[in-house]
């Protein structure tokens, strides 16, 4: 059992020293009692040396891209290049304050200038805004861009957005959040929207469509022009959700095929590590007669220098952030954009579609895979034949993957497929780690296949063994007692 | 090319096992006609080498606070960051994991952040904290939100001394689901409680109280929650600086019903303000209405202590459109930065770094305000580490000259549509008494008089 930091307290350790006090008043000399705190916060008093080996032992129980792969669809867990950590800790960025006079931000600011045209320039959008900070804050930046152009064309009878049933969770709540209603639109046997069901729910209240392209099922939405051209008939603008831009790297410019309005995730496609959850980052990008409402401000440059351009605030749709984004994040996917140039992310694409294909190959006559034609970036299996025959769901394969050193694909979704097992492999594995990794799995349909038991144990070589999610909601414990 | 492996020879060895004889092949799904034609237009590739050459150019362009002296705050803090922070935070086993879904491989990631949702609740004093939401601004924006939720409410009160910023994300946030949102007048720098108790009614769902607030004062928290309370259904949303909670009393004890804030000063290098990360706590009977990750402790298949993601009924990838967020990825990486800081300094350490802003921001407000034509704005309101200075000529001026003599002088109010003659002077317990004391000799060179 691993303590917590708590629990390795003792009174009056100290992890760090701070300069002699060079001023004698108390504090409540300053501050009347009455606002002050009668006792500390309990915080943990260790040495740095105790604070080290805690967290460093705590390392050692997380799977990380540097130990091994990490297929989970549509997260595009891809290798985050070390030169963007040793360039991005420069202190001439890390101790730059916001408010600084912007003559002493031009550096900063050339930089963020130049990833909104490359981001332009990739997506085939008009202009960029870098200020959202996740896929799901670009996902209500995109959805309040689309709100503002139907409120400033008056089109108040326009109450919901259109998403098919295979999308992301955050696409259903972002509409929620900006206030549409959300229709759902199902896929045809093709594993693509459903025309015919999309021609007989578009009608004038219509706002908006939502799509992932490629899907989420890894297949491209070749029908986009038909999609387009119905939705633009009733003044509805297309949403692209960006996720899975990997595949369509310098193959495709999203805003040159029909989309009006997309988010990018530069913590999946442009490699920024996505340190256990965060930070990310979620720029928009958007056509010509959308920028007007983007946030502001958006990075401008005229004959004195680069500068924060805010000459659009009336109509924008005001500030998502506090500041201008995630500026550290922003620069390593800047770095990631200037190293490979158009050849590179072409052939990240290439390479990503390439591997899944592979590894889809390798798979598919040991696992059921509804849609066997050649995919994107990603593919979705299952465990369907598994299941039937031996008893042995998707969770107890994802778990005995864990076993054998790889993280899980993502399972149980997209929701339309049962016992789903979506895998995205990325163009960063080698042949070699994708022939590993197919060689568990088919490890895996043989241990099926002789003794299940197993699979219902797994897994068993981790730090913990199976955990019990149930109980975590049932006896709720969040925080820890430091006086017990 | 780099960070992709595989050759040319390997990649034809894969496309062969696939069956097709190119790649062209494998996207044939995607219309020729929708397809780029060449190349997109970028600048020619960088090498490493020749990338750092380019980073080093535009590190030149930026004058950073290590360079220049710097009093500027508004939000975000120059704090001292310990060495041992970095060093964890650059561990791949942390930064370079996804979100922790398989529990079993993501133990380390779980339980920093139980210990972080922990010292969140014992500086606060809430039950509860979430993993965290993207800043201070958007995690008051998602509090009005959760209030709306519970009291089905759809007004909130926004004093005047609220954060600018805060003050327009939550607006981003909230228009949508028709949330009106009310403003209330500052009196003396401080939330004014006639106008509070004026605009008090069985209507108002929640009222959002920044302590510190934006220029820098301390709210009489005590006395506006009863104003607050006279409706039992409003909650009462405190923004509170995380490291004055080492000092100052814990919104807890003074009534507040959920507790959010900027998380930044806690360890997190500024970096032009992004990323920066939000708090969010609250108590436990609220716990299913609150929006963001939670991690719970619980048991393994051998009874052996463990952690797990909970309460996911809440979010957006079970419940979809009836989510209580659409967050997905928050700010878990600067949270660990903050889990480590305030392990480092413990509640002794925290509150020196406190103390020692609180002192040496008062010691130069007194300085400033006996420099002629200077005054502090609101001189009988108890501040913390930042306050405003009414200036005898527009601020901007002053920020140019002191810029001159390499000090970051503090923030113009005017950037925030406030008045043009004032500034707002941050300082930290990186400050020392010679820095404070040429700031203070170069104004009075200046002789603005």
């Amino acid at each position: 059992m691993s303590k917590t930091i708590f629990e390795h307290s003792v009174a009056g350790r100290r992890g760090v020293t701070l300069p002699r006090r060079e001023l004698n008043t108390e504090v409540r000399e300053l501050i009347a009692p009455e606002y002050l705190r009668e006792s500390a916060p309990r915080l943990p008093q260790v040495s740095e040396m105790d604070v080290m080996r805690h967290y460093i032992k705590l390392s050692h129980r997380n799977h990380f891209i540097e130990k091994g792969l990490y297929p989970l669809g549509s997260c595009t867990m891809k290798y985050n290049p070390k030169v963007h950590e040793a360039l991005v800790r420069h202190s001439c960025f890390n101790n730059i304050h916001p408010c600084q006079p912007q003559s002493t931000l031009q550096g900063s600011l050339e930089i963020l200038y130049e990833l909104q045209k490359d981001l332009a320039e990739i997506s085939g959008m008009h202009q960029v805004t870098l200020q959202p900070v996740a896929g799901a804050q670009g996902e209500f930046t995109g959805i309040k861009v689309i709100a503002a152009y139907h409120q400033a064309k008056g089109n108040h009878h326009k109450t919901r957005i259109i998403i098919p049933d295979s999308a992301h969770g955050t696409n259903p709540a972002t509409c929620s959040l900006v206030g549409y209603d959300v229709v759902e639109l199902k896929s045809d046997a093709r594993g693509r929207c459903d025309l015919e069901h999309l021609k007989s729910i578009v009608d004038d209240s219509i706002a908006g469509f939502m799509l992932t392209n490629p899907n989420t099922l890894g297949l491209f939405e070749d029908q986009i022009e038909e999609i387009a051209a119905i939705i633009h008939g009733v003044d509805g603008l297309i949403y692209m959700d960006g996720a899975n831009l990997n595949a369509l790297l310098g193959i495709v410019q999203p805003g040159k095929i029909g989309f009006d309005v997309m988010h990018f995730n530069l913590h999946k496609t442009f490699a920024t590590p996505h340190g256990g959850g965060g930070p990310g980052s979620g720029p928009v990008g958007v056509v010509e007669k959308l920028a007007p409402y983007l946030p502001v401000p958006l990075i401008g440059k005229n004959d004195d220098g680069y500068f924060l351009d805010y000459s659009h605030t009336a109509t924008s749709i005001g500030k998502v952030h506090t500041c201008y984004g995630n500026f550290a994040v922003l620069l390593r996917a800047y770095i990631y954009i200037k190293m490979l140039g158009a050849e590179g992310l072409k052939r990240v694409a290439e390479n990503a579609v390439i591997n899944a294909n592979y590894l889809m190959a390798l798979l598919q006559d040991h696992y059921h895979i509804q849609h066997t034609e050649p995919c994107m970036h990603e593919f979705v299996a299952d465990s369907l034949w598994q299941k039937k025959e031996f008893g042995v769901s998707t969770l107890d394969i994802a778990k005995r993957l864990l076993d054998k050193g790889f993280h899980a694909p993502t399972v149980y979704f997209p929701l339309i497929v049962p016992e789903a097992m979506m895998i995205e492999p990325t163009e960063t594995e080698s042949k070699e780690s994708l022939d590993a990794f197919a060689a568990a799995m088919l490890e895996i349909a043989q241990e099926c296949r002789e003794n299940p038991e197993l699979l219902h144990d797994a897994p068993l070589t981790t730090p913990v063994r199976r955990v019990d999610d149930v109980r975590a909601v049932k006896f709720l414990d969040v925080a820890f007692s430091p006086g017990e | 090319m780099p960070y992709i492996s595989n050759t040319d020879a390997e990649r034809r060895q894969m496309l062969s096992r696939i069956g097709v004889g190119s790649f062209d092949e494998l996207i044939a799904a995607i219309p020729r006609k929708l397809r780029l034609q060449g190349l997109l237009e970028l600048e020619a590739p960088l090498s490493e080498l020749e990338m750092s050459r380019r980073i080093q150019e535009r590190t030149c362009g930026n004058v950073c606070v290590q360079k220049a002296s710097s009093f500027l705050g508004a939000g975000v803090y120059d704090h001292f960051i310990p060495a041992a922070v970095d060093t964890i935070v650059s561990r791949p086993e942390f930064f370079t994991a996804y979100t922790p879904y398989q529990a079993e491989v993501s133990q380390g990631t779980l339980q920093f952040i139980y210990e972080y949702q922990t010292m969140i609740c014992e500086l606060t004093g809430m039950e509860i904290a979430n993993a965290s939401m993207y800043d201070g601004a958007s995690a008051a924006a998602e509090a009005i939100l959760m209030a709306v939720r519970r009291n089905g409410l759809k007004k909130a009160i926004l004093p005047a001394s609220l954060h600018p910023e805060y003050v327009k994300v939550i607006k981003a946030y909230t228009e949508g689901i028709g949330v009106e949102l009310i403003s209330c007048e500052a009196n003396a720098g401080i939330t004014a409680l006639d106008d509070l108790t004026a605009k008090m009614d069985a209507s108002v769902g929640s009222v959002v109280i920044q302590t510190p607030n934006f220029w820098g004062n301390i709210e009489p928290l005590s006395q506006l929650e009863k104003v607050v309370h006279s409706n039992p259904k409003t909650l009462l949303i405190v923004a509170a600086d995380p490291i004055s909670l080492a000092i100052l009393k814990a919104p807890a004890a003074c009534g507040a019903d959920i507790v959010v804030g900027e998380g930044q000063a806690l360890g997190n290098s500024m970096y032009m303000g992004g990323p920066l990360f939000g708090f969010f706590a609250t108590r436990l009977d609220m716990a299913r209405a609150m929006p963001g990750r939670i991690v719970g402790g619980t048991l393994d298949k051998d009874g052996k202590r463990a952690y797990a993601l909970t309460l996911q009924a809440r979010e957006q990838h079970i419940r979809r459109a009836k989510a209580t967020s659409n967050i997905c990825s928050n700010q878990s990486l600067c949270t660990l930065a903050a889990t480590v800081y305030l392990s480092l300094l413990g509640s002794d350490g925290l509150a020196e770094v406190a103390t020692q802003s609180t002192q040496l921001a008062h010691y130069m407000a007194q300085k400033i305000a006996s420099v002629p034509g200077f005054s502090l704005v609101w001189p009988e309101v108890p501040f913390f580490k930042e306050f405003a200075v009414n200036f005898p000529v527009p601020a901007r001026q002053v920020i140019a000259d002191l810029l001159n003599h390499g000090i970051y002088a503090g923030v113009d109010l005017a950037t925030f549509s406030q008045s043009d003659h004032r500034l707002l002077i941050a300082v930290t317990e990186k400050k020392t008494l010679a820095e404070i004391d040429d700031y203070i000799e170069t104004l009075r060179e200046l002789n603005y008089e």
